[in-house]
């Protein structure tokens, strides 16, 4: 990213914008409500075209504030559709997150933590080089959380790169970017 | 300036905000000039229709607004594809603009096409070919416009109704045929509106020069609109300073 | 991608049945409301019927195109799908085509017993099952343009109906007019001919158009 700038409902969210991220890196981007971390990384997931600059990101994952997980769907048939993806299956991928006895439950019946575990899920099917997580931690237990810390390390340790919007440490080795000083 | 050279600044806003200045003087005493003339050549001087006397002479204002009422949506098509294709950042304002002006002129040409009926077959309404297809077109304009103001995002919405445009010129054709064909079908005799057969000079030239001042009026007026445009949107940047300044102080 | 999408909806409506059948309940709520408004004249429907069936089957379509994309846009599979789907327009119409056998195919197997309700000769409802199922297709998929431009918004259905509707006009006329040649006897072909040429036509542009719409819509949220 260079040069990025972007203005929100005529206020100016950033100016000037620039990132490099390398693979095997990850960056956790931390600023204040409303200082545009999300619009951010919806612009880096090519969600968001109201900008102007350069963007070149790799194909990514991109993991919002919503899941996209459908209530009326169990998890394992949620992620089945992504296994076209590449590599990895959605069995696989949810046993990894802990949800093995719950992949055939509709989505709907799980609590907030379990929804937010098999939209992680997601991330480890197909072989996407970066990962943008938009607060990732938020309904996730202490073991959840730990979780999250595997997978991203995992993930930067098989050379990709990891770009996560935050207001608590993830606790891996991390750049830390400020938005909105 | 070569034609590429052109169509890329015609997409600056700072480079049209510089030269239409002219254009829109012009354009604009070209309409007054038009308008004024044709409407007291065709009010005054063409010679009264055999048939329906006097009450034709509305036409010097109906066709004009109908003609202009379907260009209208065809520049907003136009302009939906410059957008969504070149995302060109003119063809915004373009589209934010126009969609007001065709749905007034498509209301004129109702609203007098009306009063035409009235003393011509003695009704204000019938669900003629024409008349259904122009009403249509008002719906159009109000699904543009409810559209925009439904989607606080300017960029946003401004791509949305772009989209929508475009389908609405796509789908256009074929709503006209299918009231055409209704009409024809199912509604026995009815009128044919302006088919007069072969309207003498003395009647129509007065009408071409009162669409040519309509065209007139109508680009001066996008013109007008575009400038106060871009001012508001490019009011952070350094040239509207400058431009501020200057005139201020002149 | 498009049998994935397809089979993932249908599970989804499957399980969600009371919300896909209520459009379906309207219409016929709404005949039986023309019926009893015209009394104790039957007669006097028969020539209105083919019109309110059509008209009924355009609000009725409205009303569950409202929900198409409402539920994945709200909790984030519709970002997804913008994302990943390769190509994004076969997933739009695997959406649309379950859509259209709730709504165009559903209505299609109802429309005799609507048809009886409101006075309609028996001899017509072929033609007038013919209409549906050549016209519906357009329905679904024009309507799922203007359910893609409109699905975040406030008072979306309001809105959906004023795009809507104006673009609906082709198959409106062509649908009646086909039933109400039928019933004079005098052959239909030509409508028929147009509604598939209007199907055809929204099947090959009008997913292409529902994908941009979606892009629009899911970078407001």
């Amino acid at each position: 990213m260079t040069d990025l700038t972007c203005t929100r409902g005529g206020r100016k969210l950033f100016g000037s914008f620039e990132l490099t991220l390398d693979a095997g890196r990850c960056a956790e981007i931390h600023g204040a409500n409303g200082s545009g971390k999300s619009t951010l990384l919806r612009i880096a997931a090519g969600l968001f075209a109201d900008y102007s600059g350069e963007v070149d990101a790799a194909p990514c994952h991109y993991l919002g504030h919503r899941n996209g997980i459908s209530a009326l769907l169990s998890p394992l048939e949620n992620l089945k559709p992504f296994e076209r993806l590449g590599p990895g299956s959605a069995q696989g991928a949810l046993d990894r997150v802990g949800l093995h006895n719950e992949c055939e439950v509709p989505s709907g019946q799980l609590s907030q933590g379990q929804q937010r575990r098999a939209g992680l899920a997601r991330l480890l099917l197909g072989d996407r080089p970066l990962w943008l997580l938009d607060e990732p931690l938020t309904a996730l237990d202490s073991d959840g959380r730990r979780l999250v810390r595997e997978l991203v390390e995992a993930h930067c340790g098989q050379g990709g790169a990891v770009l996560c919007a935050t207001h608590q440490t993830l606790g891996c080795s991390a750049c830390e970017v400020r938005l909105g000083a | 300036m070569t034609l590429k050279e052109f169509w890329h600044r015609l997409g600056s806003p700072k480079w049209f905000y510089q030269m239409s200045g002219r254009w829109q003087s012009i354009l604009a005493a070209l309409a007054v000039l038009l308008i004024v003339a044709g409407m007291i050549w065709g009010l005054a001087f063409a010679p009264p229709d055999y048939q329906q006397g006097n009450s034709f002479r509305i036409i010097y204002v109906h066709v004009p607004a109908a003609i202009l009422a379907q260009s209208v949506y065809l520049a907003l098509g136009a302009a939906g594809v410059l957008l969504l294709v070149w995302r060109m950042k003119m063809a915004q304002l373009v589209l934010e603009n126009l969609v007001g002006f065709g749905a007034w002129m498509t209301a004129l040409a109702l609203f007098t096409g009306a009063v035409w009926g009235k003393p011509t077959w003695g009704t204000w309404w019938v669900f003629d070919g024409r008349t259904t297809s122009t009403l249509l077109l008002l719906f159009l304009y109000f699904g543009l416009y409810a559209l925009r103001r439904a989607i606080p995002a300017r960029e946003a919405a401004g791509r949305a109704c772009a989209l929508l445009a475009v389908v609405g010129v796509i789908n256009i054709p074929v709503i006209k045929y299918s009231v055409e064909w209704w009409t024809t079908l199912h509604q026995g005799a009815t009128f044919k509106l302006t088919e007069a057969p072969a309207m003498p000079a003395s009647m129509w030239a007065p009408l071409l020069v009162n669409v040519l001042g309509a065209y007139c009026l109508f680009a001066a007026n996008v013109v007008a609109k575009l400038r106060t445009a871009i001012l508001r949107q490019e009011r952070g940047a350094a040239w509207v300073r400058e431009w501020a300044l200057r005139e201020s102080t002149r | 991608m498009f049998a994935v999408q397809f089979r993932r909806d249908w599970l989804s409506l499957m399980r969600a049945k009371d919300e896909a059948i209520n459009p379906l309940v309207f219409l016929f709520l709404a005949a039986t409301l023309f019926a009893i408004a015209f009394g104790g004249e039957p007669q006097r429907l028969t020539g209105l019927a083919p019109a309110i069936i059509w008209v009924l089957v355009l609000l009725a379509n409205l009303l569950s195109l409202e929900a198409l994309f409402r539920r994945d846009f709200e909790d984030g599979t519709l970002e997804q799908l913008v994302l990943l789907a390769e190509p994004p327009f076969a997933a739009v119409l695997g959406k649309v085509a379950v859509q259209w056998c709730l709504s165009g195919v559903a209505m299609t197997v109802l429309a005799p017993m609507v048809a009886l309700l409101l006075n309609l000769p028996v001899g017509v409802l072929p033609a007038l099952m013919l209409g549906l199922l050549l016209g519906t297709p357009a329905l679904s998929l024009i309507g799922a343009v203007g359910a893609a431009l409109t699905v975040g918004l406030r008072g979306g259905g309001v809105l959906l109906a004023l795009l809507l509707l104006p673009l609906y006009l082709p198959v409106l006329v062509f649908g009646v007019s086909a039933t109400l040649d039928t019933m004079a006897g005098v052959g239909a072909a030509a409508q028929f001919y147009w509604l598939a040429a209007i199907s055809a036509m929204a099947l090959t542009l009008a997913p292409f158009a529902t994908t941009a719409a979606l892009r629009i819509s899911v970078e407001q949220s």
